[in-house]
């Protein structure tokens, strides 16, 4: 300073020409300013991006639900082909390299024969016959959803070979073909089951939670009364009670409905303490206060603040209704023939016999828990990104 | 806390009999009774009906009367401890339920005692390790145990545990002992084919249990009054024993009423599975056949010992926390 002074020189005066922002000290990069803007669901999809497990999760489970629009065309078998030369018939291994030399995918055809002691059927495969697996051909026509007939599949046997990826069961159908059949009626039981359960459990919790009093009281009790009962043993009385005579389409709605109709407890009780809690805070008076009317007020203030929660929670509820689809169709109340469902696929494992020498007949039981494992995470994954305060 | 025990007593009065009007007309639900299923039966044997015989059947219990008079009939004798008539095995139910119900509530008592004795200590574990390798597994494990289907587990460990011991485990005691009345030797017998089932019943519970425990105890954890014992330096094992994981107890008491419902569920299909002498396969096949008062009586029973077994938990938790002594306890 004192040499600037000294030599007598001005500093330079600065002007700004850009107009005064009183705000500028405020600004922040975009990236934040992005953060703060987003919606509650752009929140909740860059948290659950972080949970890895939860989205490879929901990635399978997208795959599965994918797969039973075009079950037809995974199955290389429709679902009642009987061989009836491969009854029992162990899963052939896929191979690549045959003899040193490159093939593709194959797998060796099988040999039977009869132990004569026992009267148990061997399969031995045979390195001689190599079965190339035949991919994107036509091979057994169907009717997709009932509707439209075709006959192009993924994968084929080889022409007069056979393609038992999981076996065969006690008529000779292939398991493989059968799971993908079974998928669409598990998993789409699950999803309308939880539609079932999220609209009555939205409704009644609704209900009880914004008009307390009397009505709260009431539906509080029936929730307890159906929580008294063991889940099962309802399940079964009330499956039991379906009528014989209905046909198997009704039957897949009715133990639907029935798994519904008991499961939504959980969700209502949910519903409705957050509902209590919410309904104190100020935007829900200032709706009551500007004339809102109860309807406007929980579907339109309330529902959305908790809808994340309830979404997570559904997730969770979906497992409970395939595994209880796959329990009473075991017991032969559930689902019958010829609808097929993982639990109707496994009620051919009923006995220790199978265990012992038909393990391949419990391979069903991998993909519900599978999904049901898939569910768990993705609901947890879904739980805490839902959560505000994690 | 006598007035909360009156007041929690009377509100099981009219829950009780919303449940036994409800199980009613459940048994009631499937069209025709027992002994038009029987009349089928006989004809599509060949056999002609007797219909005189069936007539005076319908009369004699009572299946000629509407379904209220009916119900008030049933309620009536079940508040004078008479469960009603068994039309598949021609005895009063209570006769043909008596052993088997014993057995029930064994397996469900073991099966809850087995639970809380393999969760306590694997929850506190995950809670107070979080993130380990000891975490994961116990996690991963716990997961497994909730998807796989009970029914299937029951099979496995039967095949294992006839190749491993190379006994049959099926059944609940060996058979020699079967209606034999009890003694030492049957007693250890059924303690000896116990465990499997109380293994199978109670993973799924055993899972879920430790998965709430651990996430009570880690909210505990992160608790401010937590860092200030720590602070203050009192020991570890204090610092977690003293507070926070009486704190998360609590939920751990009052899960019992979600864990009974579940083990009773559980039971029901594994005991099918596993030929147990307990409720399940008898509820099943009294279902099947339309024994209404015998499968009555199951559900109902099954829902009054829920409603009773919730009574104690709510009791228990009333004892423990003296905020639901004092204020009602209607937080849950």
């Amino acid at each position: 300073m004192t040499d600037m002074q000294a030599s007598g020189d001005r500093l330079a005066h600065y002007v700004r020409r850009e107009p005064f922002d009183a705000y500028d000290g405020e600004k922040t990069d975009p990236a934040l300013e992005n953060y703060y803007m987003a919606t509650q669901w752009k929140l909740m999809w860059w948290k659950l991006k972080r949970h890895k497990l939860a989205l490879w999760s929901g990635a399978f489970l997208l795959v599965m639900y994918l797969s039973i629009l075009v079950s037809e065309l995974i199955a290389p078998y429709s679902l009642a082909t009987r061989n009836t030369d491969f009854i029992y018939a162990p899963p052939q291994a896929v191979h690549l390299w045959h003899d040193g030399r490159f093939v593709g995918p194959f797998v060796y055809g099988l040999d039977y024969s009869l132990d004569m002691d026992t009267l148990k059927r061997n399969y031995v495969p045979n390195p001689d016959k190599v079965q190339p697996i035949r991919f994107f051909c036509r091979g057994e026509s169907y009717e997709w959803m009932g509707l439209i007939e075709g006959s192009f599949h993924f994968m084929c046997p080889a022409e007069d070979g056979t393609l038992f990826l999981l076996g065969t069961d006690r008529l000779g159908r292939d398991m493989f073909s059968r799971l993908a059949y079974g998928t669409r009626i598990s998993l789409t039981i699950g999803l309308i089951g939880v539609t079932i359960k999220f609209v009555l459990g939205i409704v009644l919790g609704g209900l009880a939670g914004y008009y307390g009093g009397w009505v709260d009281m009431v539906i509080q009790r029936l929730i307890e009364i159906i929580r008294s009962f063991p889940e099962l043993p309802l399940w079964m009385a009330l499956s039991a009670s379906l009528p014989v005579s209905w046909s198997p389409l009704y039957i897949y709605f009715g133990i639907t409905l029935i798994l519904g109709l008991i499961g939504w407890t959980g969700l209502g009780r949910a519903v409705r303490s957050k509902l209590l809690s919410l309904r104190e805070e100020d935007f829900c008076t200032a709706a009551n206060l500007m004339g809102a009317k109860p309807r406007r007020i929980i579907f339109r203030h309330l529902v959305p603040s908790f809808m994340s929660h309830l979404i997570a929670s559904a997730t969770l509820a979906i497992p409970t209704m395939i595994l209880g689809e796959t329990a009473l169709s075991f017991l032969g109340l559930g689902l019958r023939p010829p609808i097929t469902s993982w639990g109707v696929l496994l009620t051919e494992a009923q006995n220790i016999n199978v265990v012992a020498l038909y393990p391949w007949l419990l391979l069903p039981v991998c993909a519900v828990i599978a999904t049901v494992l898939a569910f768990n995470f993705l609901g947890d994954g879904l739980r805490d990104a839902a959560d505000p305060y994690k | 806390m006598f007035a909360y025990l009156v007041r929690r007593l009377l509100v099981m009065v009219p829950t009780l009999l919303a449940i036994s009007a409800i199980v009613f007309t459940i048994i009631q639900l499937p069209p025709g009774d027992y002994l038009s299923t029987l009349i089928a039966e006989l004809q599509s044997q060949g056999e002609a009906a007797n219909l005189e015989r069936i007539e005076f059947l319908r009369q004699q219990y009572g299946l000629d009367r509407t379904p209220v008079e009916q119900y008030f009939h049933w309620l009536f004798g079940l508040l004078h401890g008479d469960l009603g008539w068994s039309f598949e095995y021609n005895l009063p139910v209570s006769h043909v339920i008596g052993d088997r119900l014993l057995l029930s509530f064994l397996v469900a008592f073991v099966t809850v005692i087995f639970t809380y004795a393999v969760a306590f200590p694997i929850g506190i574990y995950s809670a107070t390790h979080q993130y380990s390798w000891g975490d994961y597994g116990l996690t991963l494990l716990g997961f497994l145990g909730l998807a796989t289907p009970s029914f299937l587990l029951a099979l496995v460990m039967l095949y294992l545990a006839n190749i491993w011991f190379g006994t049959s485990i099926g059944g609940l005691m060996d058979p020699e002992y079967i209606d034999q009345p009890m003694s030492w030797g049957k007693f250890a017998s059924v303690l000896e084919h116990l465990w499997i089932p109380v293994i199978v019943i109670g993973t799924s519970g055993t899972a879920a249990m430790i998965r709430r425990l651990r996430a009570n105890l880690l909210d505990e954890l992160q608790k401010q009054y937590v860092t200030t014992a720590r602070a203050k330096g009192l020991p570890p094992r204090r610092a977690l024993l003293k507070y926070p994981l009486r704190m998360s107890l609590n939920p751990f008491i009052s899960d019992i009423g979600d864990l009974l419902p579940h083990m009773i569920s559980g039971a029901a299909i594994v005991s099918v599975v596993m030929s147990l002498p307990t409720n399940g396969p008898m509820l099943l096949s009294a279902l099947r056949s339309q024994d209404m008062y015998l499968a009555g009586s199951f559900l109902m029973i099954e829902a009054v010992l829920i409603v009773v077994g919730v009574f104690l938990s709510d009791l228990a938790l009333a004892a423990l926390d003296p905020r639901i002594r004092l204020h009602g306890g209607a937080t849950k």
